[in-house]
C-alpha cells in the first residue's frame, strides 16, 4: 500500500493544508452571507468536480468528449430514484449507486471511443447528452410521474441530521469534492494516469507496449462520468434543489468543456479556476454592469455587453495563455515567490 | 527548508486573498425610508421581447411611483440581474437579489415558468412573496398548500380552458366538439407542458382528440412538427411557445403548409406585438390569448409616458413599444405589487414604513382590484376585475381574446372564464393536495 501522499511534493501538501484550512475554517467563519454559499461556492464546487471528470477524459486520456451533462443529468435523477424508491438508503450511498449508475452510461458512451477519434468522437459523445435528456423527459418514471417535469429533490439526510442550510450543504459538498478530487489527483499520477496520458500522446505507441486501449478509454470514460454523475447529483440537491432535464442541455456540457479548456488541460487544479472563472465571471460582469453603470446606459444594451465582453475576455486568454489559467496561475505564484526572494 | 516552506504559504495565501478581496460587495446607503423590489429581467436571448418589455414596465411603473411621491412616501429601489430566461441562473439571480443594504426582497417575479418551478420551493423559508403573474405553477393557485405563491393574472389550466369554451363557441357549441382533433403545439419545457393535464381531461370529456407536439427550445426549428401537423389534418392548434423567434416561426410554417391561421390559438406569452410583425402577412388572422390587454389609451399608461418617458427615464428606448401587449402585463405586475405593499401598511398598521415579507404576502392576499380600484389607479379595463382569498390565490381565471390584422390586436371576446370554472378548480385543488401529501405539508385552514 502507497502512503496516500507519496508522490507528492511538500510544497503540494502546504498548498493542500492551506486550501483545506481556507475551506473548512477560514470561509466557514469569515463569510455569513447565505448568496456566497448557495449562488457561488456550491455551484462552483459542484461543476468543478464535473471538470474533473471531464479532464479526466478529455485532460488525461485525450478523449474529446461532450457529455457531461447528460452523465450529470443520469446522476441527479439516479440519486432521485434511489432516494425515493429505496427508503433506508443514506445519502452517501445514492451518491455512490448513482454516480456508479453513470459510469456505466460512460461506458456505454465511450465505446465509440475505440474506433472514431478527435472531433469525430465528440460528435458521436453527443449522443449521450442527447439520448440521456430524452430518456428522462419521455420515461415518467424517472421523475415519479411528475405533471410539470420539474420535481424538487429531497432534503439530504446524513445520520439523521438534515443538512438544509447553505453552510451545511456547503460542507456536504466539499466533502467529497476535496475526497474526489484527492483519489483524482492520485490516479492521475498512478499507472492509470499514465495510461492514460501515454493514450493521449500516442495511442499506437502506447497499444504496442502494451497498454489495453480499450482497458484504458473506457477506464477513463467511466471514471469521467462517474465524477460528472455525483456533481450532478450534487449540483441539483445542493444548488438547483429541483431536478429538470432542462437544467442540463447541451450548454451546459459546453460550459463545462470551456471550463477545462480555459483552465488548463491535462490539470487538475484547471478544472477549478475554469470553473470558477466560467461561472463567476458572468456574474462578476453582470454586478458590476448593474451597479456602476445602472441607469446611465440602457439595461438591454448592459446584459449584451457583459456577453460581449466575457467572449472576448475568452479569445484573449486563448490566445495568450493558450495553457489555461492554471499556468497563468503558476507564472503569478512563481513572480510573487521570486519578489520575496529578492 | 521552513522559509522555502513559509514563502509557498505566503504566496498561495496571497494570491486567494487578492482574489477574494476584488470580489468583495460595495454597499450603498439610502436616507430616506425605502422599499427594495428585485427585477430579475431577461433581456437578452430567445426570448429578450418578452423580458424587455414585462420587466421595462414594471421599472417604469416603479418609476412613476417615486416621482408621484411613493407608496405613503415610501420610495422603491430595485436592482436588476439577468436571468436569460435559464432557470439555473435565476436561482443565482434569486440569491444575488435576496438581500441588499440590508433589505430583503418582499416578492419575486421570474416571468417563466422554469425559474418559477426553481425558486417554488424557497419561498416559505426566506418569506417571500413569489408573485406568478400569468405564468407558473399552477395549483400554486391553492393557498393552502401554497400560502407565499400566487397566480395574481389567472394561470395556465384556466387558460387553456377558456381557450377550449372559445373554439366550442366558434365551432357552434360543445356538443359540436366531439370527433374534433386538436395539436397542442408547444415547446419542449415547463413552460409547455403546464396546462396539459387539464387539458387532457378536457378533451376526454369532450371527445377531442389531442394529439401533442413538442418542439425543443429556442424553438427556431419546427420543419418536422409542421409535417406532421400536415399529416394529422387537425381542426384547431393550441400553440404554446416562448419567444418572438419561435412563435413568427410557427405562423411563418403554418402558412407554408396552408393550415388557416384563423385555427390557431396563441398562448398569453407567445401573441405579442413582436411575435406577430416578424411574420409579416403570415400572421394575419392569428387568434392570442390576453390577460393584459394592449392599448396606450389606459389612464396610467398615458401619465406614464407623458411623466417618465417626458422626463427622459423611460426603460424602453423604444418608446413606441410602450403599450404594447408584453409592456401593459410588465405594468399589471407592478401595479399588483405596489397596491399589495399599500395593502400590506393599512393591514399592519406601517403606513409610511417599509414592509416585510410577511406583511407583504398579506397584503397581497389582500387583493381586490374591483373595477373601481382598477379605475382610480388608471388601468380599467386592461385587466379584468379580480380578488385574491385565503384558499383561492388565482386572479380572475378570466381571459380576453384578440386577433391581429396584420397591423394591431383587435379585441374578438371579453373577459371569459373556462366553461366549469369549478372544474378546474378541483384540477388543482388535487394536484395540491398530492404535492402536499408528497412532500409532508401540512395544508393551512382558511376560515
Amino acid at each position: 500500500m502507497k502512503p496516500v501522499f507519496m508522490t507528492f511534493t511538500r510544497g503540494d501538501i502546504i498548498n493542500f493544508i492551506v486550501l483545506m484550512v481556507l475551506g473548512f475554517l477560514i470561509i466557514p467563519m469569515t463569510i455569513t452571507n447565505g448568496y456566497w454559499y448557495s449562488s457561488i461556492l456550491i455551484p462552483w464546487l459542484c461543476l468543478a468536480l464535473a471538470a474533473v471528470g471531464q479532464q479526466i477524459v478529455m485532460g488525461y486520456a485525450g478523449q474529446l468528449s461532450l457529455g457531461a451533462a447528460g452523465f450529470m443529468a443520469a446522476g441527479a435523477f439516479a440519486c432521485f430514484n434511489l432516494i425515493l424508491r429505496i427508503p433506508d438508503l443514506p445519502f452517501v450511498g445514492a451518491l455512490i449507486i448513482s454516480g456508479l449508475i453513470a459510469a456505466a452510461f460512460g461506458i456505454l458512451f465511450g465505446l465509440p471511443s475505440l474506433r472514431v477519434r478527435g472531433i469525430y468522437l465528440m460528435v458521436a459523445t453527443l449522443a449521450s447528452q442527447f439520448f440521456i435528456v430524452w430518456m428522462i423527459d419521455k420515461f415518467g418514471w424517472f421523475k415519479n410521474y411528475d405533471t410539470s417535469g420539474i420535481i424538487t429533490a429531497q432534503n439530504i439526510e446524513i445520520f439523521g441530521k438534515s443538512f438544509t442550510s447553505p453552510i451545511d450543504m456547503y460542507y456536504v459538498v466539499i466533502v467529497v469534492v476535496v475526497i474526489l478530487t484527492l483519489i483524482a489527483m492520485n490516479m492521475v499520477r498512478g499507472s492509470a494516469g499514465r495510461n492514460w496520458m501515454a493514450v493521449r500522446d500516442m495511442d499506437i505507441a502506447a497499444e504496442s507496449m502494451g497498454v489495453s486501449l480499450l482497458k484504458t478509454k473506457l477506464e477513463a470514460f467511466a471514471i469521467s462520468a462517474f465524477y460528472c454523475g455525483v456533481a450532478g447529483a450534487l449540483f441539483a440537491f445542493t444548488y438547483l434543489k429541483s431536478l429538470e432535464p432542462v437544467a442540463f442541455d447541451i450548454k451546459l456540457s459546453f460550459k463545462i468543456m470551456f471550463m477545462v479548456i480555459l483552465g488548463g488541460l491535462g490539470t487538475i487544479n484547471g478544472a477549478f479556476i475554469g470553473a470558477a472563472f466560467i461561472l463567476l465571471f458572468p456574474v462578476v460582469l453582470n454586478f458590476i454592469g448593474n451597479t456602476v453603470f445602472h441607469g446611465s446606459i440602457d439595461a438591454t444594451i448592459i446584459s449584451s455587453i457583459e456577453q460581449v465582453v466575457f467572449g472576448a475576455l475568452m479569445i484573449i486568454f486563448m490566445i495568450y495563455e493558450p495553457l489555461g489559467m492554471a499556468k497563468l496561475w503558476e507564472s503569478i505564484k512563481s513572480k510573487i515567490g521570486f519578489n520575496k526572494k529578492k | 527548508m521552513i522559509k522555502s516552506c513559509m514563502r509557498k504559504i505566503l504566496s498561495t495565501v496571497s494570491v486567494v486573498g487578492l482574489l477574494c478581496s476584488t470580489m468583495v460587495l460595495p454597499q450603498n446607503s439610502f436616507g430616506a425610508e425605502t422599499q427594495y423590489f428585485p427585477v430579475a429581467s431577461s433581456r437578452v436571448g430567445p426570448y429578450s421581447a418578452m423580458g424587455t418589455g414585462y420587466y421595462g414596465a414594471q421599472i417604469d411603473y416603479m418609476n412613476y411611483v417615486n416621482m408621484t411621491g411613493g407608496v405613503n412616501g415610501v420610495m422603491l429601489t430595485w436592482q436588476e440581474c439577468e436571468t436569460e430566461y435559464n432557470a439555473v441562473k435565476t436561482v443565482e439571480c434569486y440569491q444575488r437579489l435576496l438581500q441588499k443594504d440590508g433589505q430583503k426582497i418582499v416578492v419575486f417575479d421570474t416571468l417563466g415558468t422554469p425559474g418559477a418551478y426553481a425558486v417554488i420551493n424557497r419561498m416559505a423559508t426566506d418569506n417571500v412573496v413569489l408573485a406568478q403573474y400569468g405564468y407558473g405553477r399552477t395549483d400554486a393557485a391553492d393557498g393552502r398548500v401554497w400560502p407565499w405563491v400566487f397566480n395574481a393574472a389567472s394561470h395556465y389550466w384556466s387558460q387553456i380552458g377558456v381557450k377550449l369554451r372559445w373554439m366550442a363557441e366558434i365551432e357552434g357549441g360543445v356538443a359540436k366538439m366531439k370527433g374534433k382533433k386538436i395539436v397542442h403545439l408547444h415547446i419542449d419545457s415547463a413552460y409547455g407542458r403546464e396546462p396539459l393535464p387539464a387539458m387532457r381531461k378536457i378533451a376526454a370529456d369532450w371527445g377531442i382528440t389531442l394529439i401533442e407536439i413538442a418542439i425543443a427550445p429556442p424553438g427556431l426549428e419546427q420543419q418536422s412538427q409542421w409535417l406532421q401537423i400536415r399529416k394529422e389534418k387537425p381542426d384547431w392548434v393550441t400553440f404554446w411557445g416562448a419567444g418572438s423567434g419561435m412563435n413568427s416561426t410557427a405562423m411563418t410554417n403554418a402558412a407554408r403548409i396552408n393550415f388557416p391561421r384563423t385555427k390557431m390559438m396563441y398562448v398569453t406569452f407567445g401573441g405579442a406585438e413582436e411575435d406577430m410583425v416578424p411574420a409579416g402577412d403570415s400572421a394575419k388572422g392569428t387568434y392570442v390569448v390576453a390577460n393584459a390587454l394592449p392599448g396606450t389609451d389606459f389612464p396610467l399608461v398615458k401619465n406614464i409616458k407623458d411623466k417618465v418617458y417626458g422626463s427622459g427615464k423611460g426603460n424602453l428606448s423604444d418608446t413606441s413599444r410602450v403599450g404594447t401587449v408584453y409592456w401593459n402585463r410588465g405594468l399589471g405586475a407592478a401595479v399588483m405589487w405596489v397596491e399589495a405593499m399599500r395593502n400590506a401598511q393599512k393591514i399592519h398598521n406601517k403606513v409610511g414604513k417599509a414592509v416585510t415579507g410577511a406583511e407583504f404576502r398579506d397584503g397581497y392576499e389582500a387583493l381586490n382590484m374591483t373595477d373601481e380600484r382598477l379605475a382610480a389607479i388608471g388601468v380599467k379595463g386592461m385587466v379584468a376585475p379580480f380578488a385574491i382569498s385565503c384558499a383561492n390565490h388565482e386572479g380572475a381565471g378570466k381571459f380576453a381574446l384578440m386577433q391581429w390584422d396584420g397591423k394591431k390586436f383587435n379585441k374578438v371576446k371579453d373577459w371569459t372564464a373556462p366553461n366549469d370554472p369549478k372544474f378546474i378548480r378541483q384540477l388543482v385543488e388535487d394536484s395540491a393536495a398530492k404535492f402536499a401529501k408528497e412532500n409532508n405539508i401540512t395544508p393551512k385552514k382558511c376560515s
